[in-house]
């Protein structure tokens, strides 16, 4: 069964590496949202300090959001999806692997230039080390529920702007630990642990429930 | 006798039916209206609390507590229809979900507005980041996610299940969302509103309230029904039922 799960994710990281600009252009709106900011709200370094946190995980947010559109456009137009659907393995697992691709080619890429964006905000090192955790443990919550949206407003006309309205509201809970541990690691780093505890916790229960809804949504929007 | 579970379960019979339910409904409303504002303006005091006391304006809970309750008990009763709609595959069911989400979304927008006119006199400030108010507004983007959704599909049957599910996707959601605006710090849990019981409240002003939500309930029966019979005629209209009752009506 896992056979199935590595083809997957196999073609999707093949098919994405043929076209490298795709994952560039989600990395570079999330440097460029980013980098916007202190022009916006003024260069001041303690005003940066505490804006930074919240910058980071609202333009990670927007960032995973605006790629998740063609998470299943490009199978779903060439008839893929349709013969995936057909096949004798679990749906889910299928989801389950171009998730886990989408997230390797959108997800990863903000968790590893975070220190990067964690100089621009003077953020110390302690805190850009939490970020990162804060980004690889919540940036795949991000792909599983989106994955969700993506699956219903499949095909659709201004399908962008409606999963934003749909899946925007769903992301509240990552948001608020994820930079919330950043902004408690500046006291202390030990206080990080209860918020870095409920964000595995969020991944877990999304890696275990957000693939069975995804599956049902693709089934819905396909039949 | 024996009692036929599914008998209202098809459009073409639950159509007559609720053309005889929404005149009661409308008129249980309209007592239960008088009843309770009556009731909240008259027979209330004129302010309440005691060193730094409410004025007039807290009778606005009259309106704003019952909207609250309903926008919550809604949206549950909207992802109730919609889980037996996935579940029986029954048209009706879907249907009386669609009928029901405007009439939460506008609840929910009457419990927002009016909690920001409260707020104005009481806390100083039209809008507070407390956890009420945003899972408040929180409940009102899912609503118009629903609606949205299923505007956007034009084939009915998945538009019906797909906002169904994202429906459920959200009811499951809810519950993590509240208590993350709750508690954004996970050691320590603080709230701006106070703990309240219906036990503490004085008789005469939950009296009032108690009646207001009546009626804004009895209010939503009637709305749910009225729109669930222009959407039974909608998407009914090819059928030969729906051609009958029309050449009835011209008839007459």
């Amino acid at each position: 069964m896992w056979a199935v799960f590595w083809c997957v994710l196999k073609r999707d990281l093949l098919l994405a590496m043929r076209r490298r600009t795709d994952v560039l252009t989600t990395l570079f709106f999330f440097m460029i949202v980013v980098s916007l900011f202190p022009l916006g709200v003024g260069t001041e370094r303690q005003v940066l300090q505490i804006l930074g946190p919240g910058v980071v995980w609202v333009a990670a947010l927007l960032a995973s959001m605006l790629a998740l559109e063609r998470l299943f456009a490009a199978d779903y137009e060439d008839g893929t999806l349709e013969q995936m659907l057909l096949t004798a393995q679990p749906l889910s697992l299928l989801v389950l692997a171009k998730v886990g691709a989408h997230w390797l080619l959108t997800g990863l890429p903000l968790v590893l230039i975070a220190p990067l964006v964690g100089m621009q905000y003077h953020l110390s090192d302690a805190q850009i080390g939490i970020m990162m955790l804060s980004l690889l443990l919540g940036t795949p919550i991000l792909s599983l529920i989106g994955a969700i949206g993506a699956a219903l407003t499949l095909g659709l006309r201004g399908g962008g702007i409606l999963l934003s309205l749909l899946i925007l509201p769903l992301y509240i809970p990552v948001l608020v630990y994820g930079s919330g541990a950043i902004e408690v690691s500046v006291i202390d780093l030990s206080d990080t642990m209860p918020y870095l505890s409920l964000l595995g916790a969020f991944l877990l229960a999304a890696l275990t429930l957000a693939p069975l809804a995804s599956a049902a949504a693709l089934k819905i929007s396909l039949e | 006798m024996t009692l036929n579970w599914f008998k209202f379960a098809s459009p073409a019979t639950f159509y007559p039916l609720a053309g005889r339910l929404t005149r009661p409904f409308w008129i249980l409303t309209g007592v239960l209206l008088v009843i309770g504002l009556y009731w909240g303006f008259f027979q209330t005091a004129d302010q309440l609390g005691g060193s730094n006391p409410q004025k007039e304006y807290y009778r606005i809970i009259f309106i704003h507590v019952p909207a609250a309750w309903m926008s919550m008990w809604l949206y549950i009763v909207l992802v109730f229809w919609a889980a037996i709609g996935l579940v029986f595959n029954t048209r009706l069911s879907f249907m009386m979900a669609n009928a029901v989400a405007p009439t939460g979304a506008v609840f929910t927008f009457l419990a927002l507005w009016t909690g920001a006119f409260w707020g104005r006199p009481s806390w100083g400030t039209y809008w507070d980041w407390d956890p009420r108010l945003t899972s408040e507004l929180v409940l009102f983007f899912l609503y118009i996610g629903y609606m949205a959704l299923h505007s956007a599909i034009d084939d009915t049957r998945r538009a019906d299940r797909a906002s169904a599910l994202l429906a459920l996707v959200g009811l499951v959601m809810v519950p993590v969302i509240y208590w993350s605006i709750n508690c954004p710090d996970p050691t320590q849990c603080a709230a701006l509103h106070q703990r309240s019981g219906l036990g503490k409240i004085e008789s005469n002003i939950l009296f009032s309230m108690l009646t207001m939500t009546l009626a804004f309930w009895m209010y939503s029966f009637a709305t749910s029904f009225m729109r669930l019979r222009s959407i039974i005629l909608t998407r009914e209209a090819e059928a030969s039922w729906v051609q009958e009752l029309l050449n009835r009506e011209h008839s007459r």
